[in-house]
């Protein structure tokens, strides 16, 4: 077991490992999300203003209106972004989202509501003295990159990202022809959902290769590799994985 | 390394399935699941560990190795998912959960009690005997006010209204008693920190405006809402020292587990100190600052206040409810 997984033991005897998420990520996705908090806590105060001074009537305008409208509730968007947040979209916010990361339980589920206000209640202490510095020493020295709310609630962020959507996307288009080896279905697969990140002149060669391994053995008739394009070859390729025809 | 071998055929036959699994998690994810659907996913992650199993093994370190192990995690998380009674829960909350903890916080609730009132009556003292420290546990503008022989609080219902009054008052008070609960992690040493801070300002005020006489004004402002508003901040306190306690001597094999154990138990008690802190709010902005509010109403209104308090932190409340 890495130290940065958490390996959580299922009822059904195969382990989930997810990938533990180091300061970076965390920083990163703090750092969008004190951002989004603050735009939005600004936003309401310059409509509020824009509203209270004039523009349109208001009859109470006074200072403590001007506290009532205007800043307190600013005031809360900024404060209990987080909280509010992190509920509505169990364990998750916009920022997180982008960084990749997720906030799970030491099962490796969805934290209770109660577990993400205990989080949330102890930033009070991780942001001691200032600019989080407490709760970024903490998650530098912490076997599991814990922030002390982390600690004391019992979560963790783990990576999320795109792995999930990108898992699905693969699975829907997977080609598993039961005639083929094992390595050359699991290669195929690489190079196809590689595709496009790799060089076009590298890709045909790996897939002309490829696709030559398969021949070898199979009843069809064979086809001049050199004649086909880029996307001859990705076809070409798709179909004898699926054992489909092109 | 890729396994030797021919490609196992249930790969093939088993991605139809995949496919609809991975169709159903947004959906299975928003929102409750009903038993149809819970039915189906209980069946799909059985299914999904018996496939992630053979395809480590067959496909070890492949892309359909690593698509079906992070399919089959987001259906772990889906189907290990807490279930959600709120009502059931809220009810057993009120009734059950807080007047347990809050028994179990009583030998932490008289210590803390015990400080707050030792550093009070140091407060008093302290400025009793020294009256040019006052600075220390009162502002500039608060000082100015009562040597002009009025409490800072006179003709503050002139500036600002009783509803923003109230809601900076129970915001602020919140933050307190949250503060003086967290602060409990550094081994309840910042909870004996927070206490005696409010203990020794308390007793410094009382004892700076006795110099002017107005120490019977100052009672007469806070009575209505400081029994339970202070209660409830040493109630905070209580639940600091308790978390401390855990870390100092953990109940459990882990200081981690001790301290998470602890915690989960005693942030459930803020959800009976947030209401009663948000009724002092609502008093000490709209009853404490009114002048034309004597004695007999501010009494009447405080002990009302502590009948409450005890009522839901007794849970009597809450179980005569549940009776009816």
């Amino acid at each position: 077991m890495s130290p940065d997984s958490l390996v959580v033991t299922s009822p059904t005897g195969v382990d989930v490992e997810l990938a533990i998420a180091g300061p970076g990520s965390r920083a990163y996705a703090f750092v969008i999300d004190w951002h989004i908090r603050l735009l939005a806590a600004l936003a309401w105060f310059g409509i509020a203003a824009f509203v209270e001074s004039g523009v349109v009537y208001l009859r109470a305008n006074t200072p403590a209106a001007i506290t009532a409208i205007i800043v307190l509730p600013a005031l809360a968007i900024y404060f209990l972004y987080h909280p509010l947040v992190e509920i509505a979209m169990r364990g998750r916010t916009p920022g997180k989202r982008m960084a990749g990361v997720r906030i799970v339980n030491r099962q490796g589920g969805t934290p209770s509501t109660l577990a993400l206000l205990i989080r949330n209640g102890f930033r009070l202490i991780d942001s001691l003295p200032a600019f989080y510095g407490l709760g970024l020493c903490v998650t530098l020295f912490s076997a599991q990159r814990l922030r002390v709310g982390d600690l004391a609630a019992g979560t963790l962020l783990v990576h999320d990202g795109d792995a999930e959507a990108r898992a699905l996307t693969q699975l829907g288009s997977l080609g598993v022809n039961p005639h083929l080896d094992a390595g050359i279905v699991a290669l195929g697969n690489e190079l196809l959902l590689r595709w496009p990140e790799l060089e076009p002149a590298r890709r045909r060669e790996l897939a002309r290769d490829l696709l030559r391994r398969i021949a070898t053995g199979s009843s069809r008739e064979p086809v001049n590799l050199e004649a086909l394009d880029d996307r001859g070859l990705q076809l070409r390729l798709r179909s004898a994985l699926s054992d489909r025809p092109a | 390394m890729i396994a030797g071998g021919k490609a196992p055929s249930w790969l093939a036959q088993r991605s139809a399935v995949w496919r609809r699994l991975g169709e159903s998690l947004p959906t299975w994810r928003r929102g409750r699941l009903s038993r149809p659907d819970a039915l189906q996913a209980l069946e799909g992650y059985r299914g999904l560990a018996r496939d992630v199993a053979s395809a480590r093994k067959a496909l070890p370190g492949s892309p359909i190795t690593t698509a079906l192990e992070t399919l089959y995690a987001a259906l772990h998380a889906i189907v290990n998912r807490q279930p959600r009674h709120t009502l059931a829960s809220l009810r057993h909350l009120y009734a059950v959960e807080i007047p347990a903890t809050v028994q179990e916080l009583k030998p932490h609730l008289l210590g803390v009690w015990l400080l707050f009132a030792l550093s009070t009556a140091a407060g008093w003292w302290l400025i009793h005997t020294w009256p040019t420290l006052v600075g220390l546990v009162a502002s500039p503008a608060m000082v100015q006010h009562v040597e002009h022989g009025e409490l800072w609080t006179d003709g503050i219902l002139n500036v600002t209204p009783s509803a923003v009054l109230s809601m900076r008052i129970f915001t602020n008070n919140i933050a307190v008693t949250i503060f003086a609960c967290v602060a409990g992690i550094f081994y309840g040493l910042g909870t004996f920190y927070v206490i005696a801070n409010n203990g020794l300002m308390l007793g410094g005020a009382f004892a700076f405006t006795r110099e002017y006489g107005l120490d019977g004004e100052l009672l007469k402002f806070i009575f209505a809402h400081g029994t339970v508003e202070l209660s409830m901040i040493c109630l905070g306190g209580a639940a600091g020292v308790a978390l401390g306690e855990s870390l100092i001597r953990p109940k459990m094999p882990s200081r981690r587990d001790s301290l998470q154990h602890c915690t989960a138990k005693i942030a459930r008690l803020f959800a009976a100190l947030i209401p009663l802190l948000v009724v002092c709010g609502l008093i000490e902005g709209f009853v404490s600052p009114d002048t034309a509010i004597g004695w007999p109403v501010r009494l009447v209104i405080g002990v009302a206040n502590l009948a409450l308090m005890f009522a839901v932190l007794s849970g009597r409340f809450f179980r005569s409810a549940a009776a009816a």
